[in-house]
Formats: C-alpha cells, sequence, structure tokens
C-alpha cells in the first residue's frame, strides 16, 4: 500500500503511523449532552467495508498529518489531503 | 452414529462405505425461536449450548458461506487462559475447562493438545509483569509457573538467548495451555448441534433485519425471510456491517490480521512460544509445520489478506528468538478479519434493541474463547442474564468506565 502525500508524493505507508477514523471530532465540551458526544467520539466507529476517511501521521517523513480515503475492502487508496485542509462534503 | 473404536472398526471392514454426513445441511424454516448469524466456532457452539444445556432446540444458525470457511479456519489454533484481569481471567479458564473435557462432550477429536504455553521476558520489567500475570492467575486457580533462563534453555535450547538486545531472562509458562484442531471445532460443533436438532443453513446470508418498532424480529436473507423471537449476532470481523443493520454503532474497528505456516520440520517445537520483546507466537502443527503470526497490519480493513511491511516484521520477529529458522520456507500466509474492540476485549451483551443480542469484539482471542464464549452467549440468550463468567463483557462498559484494558492501551484498536 502507497500513499500519495501532498508534500513527499508517493511513499511506502510503512512511513506512516494511524491513527483511525478521520470523522469523530472531538465536541465542544460545553454542550449540553457533552457527555454523551464524547462518548460517540472516544469509542464508536462507523467502521465501514468501503469508503473509509482516516488519519495518517508521515512519521517517517515531512510528519505531515494526512486525511486519506482508502476502500477498506481493497486497500485502494482513493484521495490523500492535508489533514488540515477543508475536509470537504 | 456415535464416533468409537467398535465403529471405527465396523465401518474398517466395510470399506468406509458407510459413514453417514456429520450434519444435516437444512433447509430454511419460516419461523425459529433463536436464529444465530454467523457459522463460525462460536456461533455453532452457542447452538450446540442451547439445545444441550439450556433445552432450546428450535434453533438454526445462518452462515453466509460454509461453516467454518470464516475466521474459524484462519486463526493459530491457540488455547490458553492466562489472563491478568478478574474480568478476564475465570471466563477464559471457563474455555480452557470446556476444552479439556470437550472431545468426550462431542464424541468427536478435536486434538486438543495440552503442549503448554510459554511467554518469553526479556527484561526485569517483563519479569515483574509475568510475576504480576503468574500471580493473578494462581490466584484465579490457573496453572502458572516462573521459568529462569536455565529452565527455558532446557526446554528449548534453539532460542536465542544471547541476543544482545533482548537476552532471554526466562518465561511464563500455562502447562494446561496448547493447540485445538480449528477445523474439527467446527465439525464437532456443527455435529454435535445437528444431533439435538439445530438447523445449519448455509450458504445463507443476512441483507437485513425485520424490525417492529424497536424489536428485532427476525432476518431477511438470500434464502427468503426467517423470523424468529431472539437474533443472535455472532459475526466477529464483520459485526458493525451486522450492526449497521440496525442503525447501531459499536465500539469496534475491523482490522487484519495475518498469519503464516511453514513447509513441514521434523518435531521441533515442543510447545507455544511468545516472543516477548515483539510480537510474535508460534507453534508447530502436528504435520510438521511452524504455525506463527504476530501484529496486526494497524488499519483498518475487511481485505483478507495484509501488506508486505507486516509479513517482514513478523518473519523478522521470528529470526530474532530462532535464527534456526533463517532457511525455512513459507508454505502459506493469509489473512483474517477482527473485531478490534475499544479496549481489547469482547462483547456478549444484549443491544439497546429488543429481540438483538451480540456476541462480538473478540479481537485476537477469538478461537480460545470458543466453548465459553458459545456456553455464554447460549446463557445470556436462554436466561436473559449474562453468565456469571461473562459478566463484564457488557456493551456499556465503555459508557460506564468499566473497561476490560488486558494491556492499558486506551481507545486504539490498532494497539491491542
Amino acid at each position: 500500500m502507497r500513499i500519495d502525500c501532498p508534500f513527499c508524493g508517493e511513499r511506502d505507508y510503512s512511513e506512516f503511523a494511524y491513527l483511525g477514523d478521520a470523522d469523530c471530532p472531538r465536541p465542544a465540551p460545553g454542550a449540553e449532552d457533552a457527555l454523551q458526544r464524547f462518548i460517540d467520539a472516544v469509542y464508536l466507529r462507523e467502521n465501514p467495508a468501503g469508503a473509509h476517511r482516516e488519519l495518517w501521521y508521515h512519521e517517517f517523513g515531512c510528519r505531515s498529518w494526512v486525511r486519506v480515503t482508502r476502500d477498506t475492502r481493497t486497500h485502494e487508496i482513493l484521495e490523500v489531503r492535508l489533514a488540515g485542509e477543508d475536509a470537504g462534503p | 452414529m456415535r464416533y468409537s473404536l467398535a465403529s471405527l472398526l465396523r465401518q474398517a471392514c466395510s470399506g468406509h462405505r458407510g459413514w453417514a454426513p456429520a450434519w444435516r445441511d437444512a433447509v430454511p424454516k419460516s419461523a425459529y425461536e433463536v436464529v444465530i448469524v454467523g457459522g463460525g466456532g462460536h456461533g455453532l457452539a452457542t447452538a450446540y449450548y442451547l439445545a444441550k444445556v439450556y433445552g432450546l432446540t428450535d434453533v438454526a444458525v445462518l452462515e453466509k458461506g460454509g461453516i467454518g470457511l470464516g475466521n474459524a479456519g484462519r486463526n493459530t489454533t491457540i488455547i490458553r487462559s492466562n489472563y491478568l484481569l478478574p474480568g478476564n481471567n475465570p471466563f477464559y479458564e471457563l474455555s480452557m475447562q470446556l476444552w479439556e473435557g470437550l472431545e468426550r462432550d462431542l464424541n468427536y477429536n478435536v486434538m486438543v493438545s495440552q503442549r503448554g504455553v510459554l511467554n518469553l521476558f526479556h527484561s526485569d520489567a517483563q519479569r515483574d509483569a509475568c510475576v504480576r500475570r503468574g500471580n493473578a492467575m494462581r490466584l484465579h486457580g490457573v496453572d502458572a509457573e516462573l521459568l529462569d533462563a536455565v529452565a527455558v534453555r532446557r526446554m528449548l535450547p534453539f532460542l536465542d538467548f544471547e541476543n544482545a538486545r533482548f537476552p532471554i531472562q526466562g518465561g511464563l509458562l500455562q502447562r494446561r495451555g496448547g493447540t485445538a484442531r480449528h477445523d474439527a471445532v467446527v465439525w464437532g460443533y456443527a455435529r454435535a448441534a445437528s444431533g439435538l436438532g439445530v438447523d445449519i443453513l448455509q450458504h445463507c446470508e443476512v441483507t437485513g433485519l425485520l424490525r417492529e418498532g424497536a424489536r428485532v424480529t427476525g432476518v431477511r436473507t438470500t434464502r427468503g425471510d426467517i423470523r424468529a423471537a431472539k437474533v443472535a449476532v455472532s459475526v466477529a470481523g464483520h459485526s458493525s456491517r451486522v450492526a449497521a443493520m440496525a442503525g447501531l454503532r459499536l465500539p469496534i474497528e475491523s482490522h487484519v490480521l495475518q498469519a503464516f505456516v511453514s513447509e513441514a520440520l521434523k518435531p521441533l517445537l515442543p510447545c507455544v512460544v511468545t516472543f516477548g520483546a515483539g510480537h510474535f507466537y508460534v507453534s508447530q502443527s502436528d504435520k510438521g509445520g511452524l504455525v506463527f503470526g504476530g501484529d496486526l497490519d494497524g488499519y483498518n480493513s475487511y481485505a483478507q489478506r495484509g501488506n508486505l511491511p507486516t509479513v517482514e516484521d513478523v518473519c523478522s520477529s521470528g529470526m530474532a528468538l530462532m535464527p534456526a529458522i533463517g532457511r525455512l520456507r513459507l508454505l502459506r500466509s493469509w489473512g483474517g478479519i477482527m473485531d478490534m474492540s475499544m479496549d481489547g476485549s469482547p462483547i456478549i451483551d444484549r443491544t439497546p434493541l429488543a429481540g438483538l443480542y451480540l456476541n462480538a469484539g473478540w479481537c485476537y482471542g477469538g478461537f480460545k474463547a470458543t466453548p465459553a464464549a458459545g456456553l455464554c452467549f447460549a446463557h445470556l440468550l436462554a436466561r436473559e442474564e449474562s453468565h456469571e463468567r461473562a459478566r463484564a463483557f457488557r456493551l456499556d462498559r465503555f459508557a460506564t468506565g468499566h473497561l476490560l484494558d488486558e494491556k492499558g492501551q486506551g481507545p486504539q484498536p490498532n494497539l491491542h
């Protein structure tokens, strides 16, 4: 599996560290239902079979966090963006 | 047909032409008391104990492929009960005790071999952790022995004891641990359950759930709708996908774990060995191949195959432990999909939907748990309460904070 890092170009995935699902952002701590939201964000996952947006850290490269969209059934990488960029629709 | 020496001799004299199929490949009825989704070891064991212990025989086991062709056929066949936490240890010890009597119970040779499981340690800190684990096991009545380097060397003289970075200082040995034949476990449970009246429905994939409000009343399958008072999901690896049919999200990620078998050798390894300085576990099959595995690949996957860096990592751990295997050739490698839970421990519990029950989150540990998971899941289905040995495996423990984090790793499934 090779990840096309926006800075470094295409690199083997073993240069990267995996964090996981990119779509469970930290909730606002002041929200009324913050406790439930935190439980959801920390523990519950969609875990889809198909396109999965996930965070990887280019540890042995530019040390950027990248957001990879990857098909979990085939390991095909569909899109790579810097994590700080607009998340899109 | 009961298997015995007499039946074997009778068949031998008649050219082995009289053996009947071991179980009935049933045709689906329109309704059952309990429908078990997933015809792996756990699902079939659940059906068997439902029928045998709890007297419920109006049970169907649904399998999307053939039975035993999923994770039950992809593990490294190790059985052990060397767990640390009070919520885990008694459960796995129950499983170990069931393994010890399983062949008589099922009248089937599942080839349980109590050859011992040895966890090596390579530093003072690891020794302390092994002492603690061994003491915890003995407090629960489980056998554990601490071996020093001399004793380990006597058992396994070919290990790399003088490794400059990771010299072997000793090991924690559970003599009652060992291996079992994974396929035979599936076949044995299927035969015994079928003999008690359970329907085994192969090539019957669940595509949706039948609902009446917040109650699950059956399943939609590729062989038609089947109604059931209780639907029991036992599909580790794919639990999230079945849960999604019910609109539930689980504290689980699916990850690929690779395993390997080498070409056959003459008898070399007398027990199961785990390398403490990396993640590597190995045993020798009765056919002579070394069966081994290591870490997960580390990313979400349903692909049932992994990548080469993990192959290299696992094999280099093996070389660090046993340099003698350097010229050994790999025969096969394969990948299985694990339900990696957020604390590394399983779930046997009700779900928020009435009529839907969950057995999931087995991480690396599903095979050894097969008998106890079946018994405890059957208990939950029959009695509507958790089995006393499985009370800690609650689905809501992530919300209440009663986590069972054997490794102390936090909610990062790929690190458990």
